[in-house]
């Protein structure tokens, strides 16, 4: 079935826009680029629709990677019907992203003026590493293609590498997330330990067997790994800085794709959830706090883009709601439809940028409904899905999780809800900022964004508007994991929408029909305000207790004591020694030929010497 | 008639050898330095004669011969250098001949 196509495609492509870009005109870089992600995704559908119902994965073995006794890893692709998911999801997005990039870029030069082709020869090898992530059929292969995407993810946030607050972002993304890492290579030493393998479906099939200990620690441990690559409670802190990359990046990596191969990765272990109940539950409350959290930190953020950052990191605890209350297919879906609305969402934010040359600040838009109207509409219907308006898509998959939540703590469903009404607040706050009032910007003449861009915009609109009707995600996958209890309620459904909708309308309020009353509740609530707007001093909280002691410590110990001190110390202290003994003979080197004369002689007195105490010769 | 005991040859070869040794590390003339060394070479030949005749054997005649060539030819080329030397430089002090040493 030659599924190794699938990620080899975008692999071509990096590497011919990567070694030859240099001197391709911009057409010749989107043939390769975008031909390679499209052809991907075809081939994705052909496999697809080939391996039929799925019931059981398919999987293709092409070596043994590593061996070791008993202990083998091999390179295997493995096609589940959870796969298949992933698979559209990412190539199918990737797709229309790679195409609306086209448009988004052309103006980009970057530094050095090697932008362009430099962005799609990172974005061809992020999806080659996703592609790896989804369809690895054992956790190293996983792993592989979860440290590539960290490094992509790292190049495009420090795309604009000449400006220091993207490098940095770009450094704090990859640091965060080796602490994750490190958690996840915990979890998979100690599977090997206590399973033997790494596969899948060896591990996956003895873990019923397994003690609960062990279970909830590889449990906890893997969900180490999740919250840094999908910006969980307490590692979350990168994904908003992450904005510092160009837009498409944005939508493609930090909210599609990348940052939800935590939860893929979780509801692919669901085996060893499953017998893990504190893992889960441990799960379930980091999601649904990260969540409200998150949620509240976007209500105050003037950044159009860092709104819908904190609105991903709100978005992915739902997702972990879900798996840790075990409703894995209602995670998954919600995977689904975020992926759909929220790529939208920053698409059509980075549509806005276009049209504004490069403004981010919602304080410096408004008005834009008349100027942009495409666009406004597209957003809109992003809009009401991530409200969770029906029929819309982040309706189902959101209430599918509330429901879930509700049956598993009545607690997390009611913060839930709240949450909801939080989301609809915020994304509202931020369209009604950006299109209605007047017009509070510097950009005379904001213009429409060309169709390259305006058409993978519609056709995520559509998906966002009939994505949750038409892709029944949970009903696909409902022989994949296990059976959660069924149950409609409709009465807490309508209590979730209602929230929704209760926060459109309070956002309509506040932003439109009275846009003084905003200003003088920030004004009456000033402490709150003032923490919000900074996000709970939670960046300055890590500068203070972890980066300032380590930086510090490792200025003091490490740099000045141990490596000066000691390592150089060793290093040089045998040069000087050297240099002393060499000192001293150097003066024997006196240049008067008498002088060395003098030394023959007395070398061979004491070799007379040394023979007369000796004996003489034999 | 008695024989000149052995050990007086040696006594006097090593009477020479040492006059050869003082001679090298005191004088400053390159000239007398040379000579010095011409002065060692035959005190060590007639070390040779010596144990060759007491022993019997030729090899210390041969060694002896060879040791008189390579004199010969030390000569050659020295006393050349030493023109050389006082050509260039005007002195035939020792102690100023360092250029070696920078």
């Amino acid at each position: 079935m030659q599924l190794w196509l699938i990620p080899l495609l975008p692999l071509a492509g990096f590497a011919i826009n990567g070694l030859f870009g240099r001197r391709f005109s911009k057409g010749l870089v989107n043939v390769f680029a975008v031909g390679s992600v499209v052809l991907s995704f075809a081939w994705v559908l052909k496999t697809i629709l080939a391996l039929g119902d799925l019931n059981s994965a398919y999987v293709e073995h092409y070596y043994t990677w590593i061996q070791s006794g008993t202990f083998t890893v091999n390179w295997d692709f493995a096609v589940d019907r959870l796969t298949a998911v992933m698979l559209l999801v990412v190539t199918g997005i990737g797709s229309l992203i790679h195409i609306y990039s086209i448009g988004y870029m052309a103006h980009e030069h970057g530094p050095n003026h090697g932008g362009y082709y430099r962005f799609f020869a990172y974005m061809n090898l992020f999806m080659f590493f996703m592609l790896i992530l989804v369809l690895g059929a054992n956790f190293l292969v996983l792993f592989v293609g979860w440290e590539g995407v960290g490094l992509c993810s790292y190049l495009l946030i420090g795309f604009y590498f000449d400006k220091k607050f993207a490098t940095d972002a770009g450094n704090k993304a990859f640091i965060v997330n080796r602490i994750g890492d490190f958690g996840f290579s915990l979890a998979m030493f100690y599977i090997v330990k206590n399973f033997g393998s790494l596969d899948f479906s060896t591990v996956f099939s003895r873990a019923a067997n397994a003690p609960v200990e062990v279970l909830t620690l590889i449990g906890l441990l893997l969900m180490v790994g999740a919250a840094g690559k999908s910006a969980q409670i307490p590692l979350y802190v990168w994904l908003p800085d992450a904005m510092a990359g160009p837009t498409p990046v944005s939508a493609l990596i930090h909210a599609a794709t990348m940052v939800t191969a935590g939860v893929y990765m979780t509801a692919r272990s669901f085996p060893i959830y499953t017998h893990a109940p504190i893992a889960m539950e441990v799960i379930a409350v980091i999601g649904i706090a990260t969540a409200f959290f998150a949620a509240t930190i976007g209500i105050a953020q003037n950044d159009i883009k860092k709104v819908f950052a904190y609105s991903t990191v709100s978005q992915l605890g739902y997702m972990f709601v879900g798996v840790g209350v075990g409703a894995f297919s209602a995670g998954i879906y919600h995977l689904v439809t975020h992926a759909f609305f929220k790529a939208l969402l920053f698409l059509g934010s980075g549509s806005v940028i276009h049209a504004l040359s490069g403004e981010q600040d919602l304080r410096n838009m408004g008005g834009l409904r008349s100027k942009i109207p495409w666009t406004f509409w597209t957003m809109m219907c992003a809009g009401v899905a991530i409200a969770g308006i029906p029929p819309f898509s982040g309706f189902y998959s959101k209430d599918e999780i509330l429901l879930a939540a509700y049956r598993h703590a009545p607690w997390m469903y009611w913060l839930g809800t709240v949450t909801a009404g939080i989301t609809a607040f915020y994304v509202f706050r931020a369209m009604f900022l950006a299109f209605f009032g007047d017009y509070r910007g510097h950009e005379h003449h904001p213009h429409e964004s060309p169709p390259v861009m305006m058409i993978p915009l519609t056709i995520l609109a559509l998906l966002s508007l009939g994505g949750g009707y038409f892709f029944k995600v949970p009903h696909f996958l409902s022989a994949f994991f296990p059976p959660l209890e069924a149950g409609e309620d409709s009465s807490l459904m309508a209590i979730s929408v209602a929230a929704g909708l209760v926060g459109i309308l309070i956002a309509y309020i506040l932003y439109v029909a009275k846009p003084a009353v905003a200003d003088s509740l920030a004004g009456s609530f000033k402490g709150l305000y003032t923490l919000i707007l900074n996000k709970y001093f939670v960046d300055e909280v890590y500068d203070a207790t972890v980066v300032n002691p380590v930086v510090s410590g490792s200025r003091a110990l490490l740099w000045k004591g141990v490596d000066v001190e000691v390592i150089d110390g060793m290093a040089n202290g045998v040069a000087s020694r050297a240099r002393d003994v060499g000192g001293v003979l150097r003066l024997l080197q006196s240049g008067n030929i008498r002088s060395y004369a003098a030394w023959v002689l007395f070398g061979s007195v004491m070799v007379i010497v040394a023979l007369g105490v000796a004996g003489g010769l034999r | 008639m008695t024989e000149v005991p052995i050990s007086w040859y040696l006594t006097l070869s090593a009477i020479l050898f040492a006059l050869g040794v003082a001679g090298f590390l005191f004088r400053r003339s390159i000239i007398t330095v040379f000579m010095s060394i011409e002065l060692m070479l035959n005190a060590v030949n007639l070390s040779f004669i010596t144990f060759s005749y007491q022993l019997k054997q030729v090899n210390g005649h041969l060694f002896a011969f060879f040791v008189m060539v390579v004199a010969a030819a030390e000569a050659a080329v020295g006393l050349a250098i030493i023109l050389t030397i006082f050509k260039n430089r005007s002195t035939l002090n020792i102690d100023d001949i360092d250029s070696m040493k920078n």
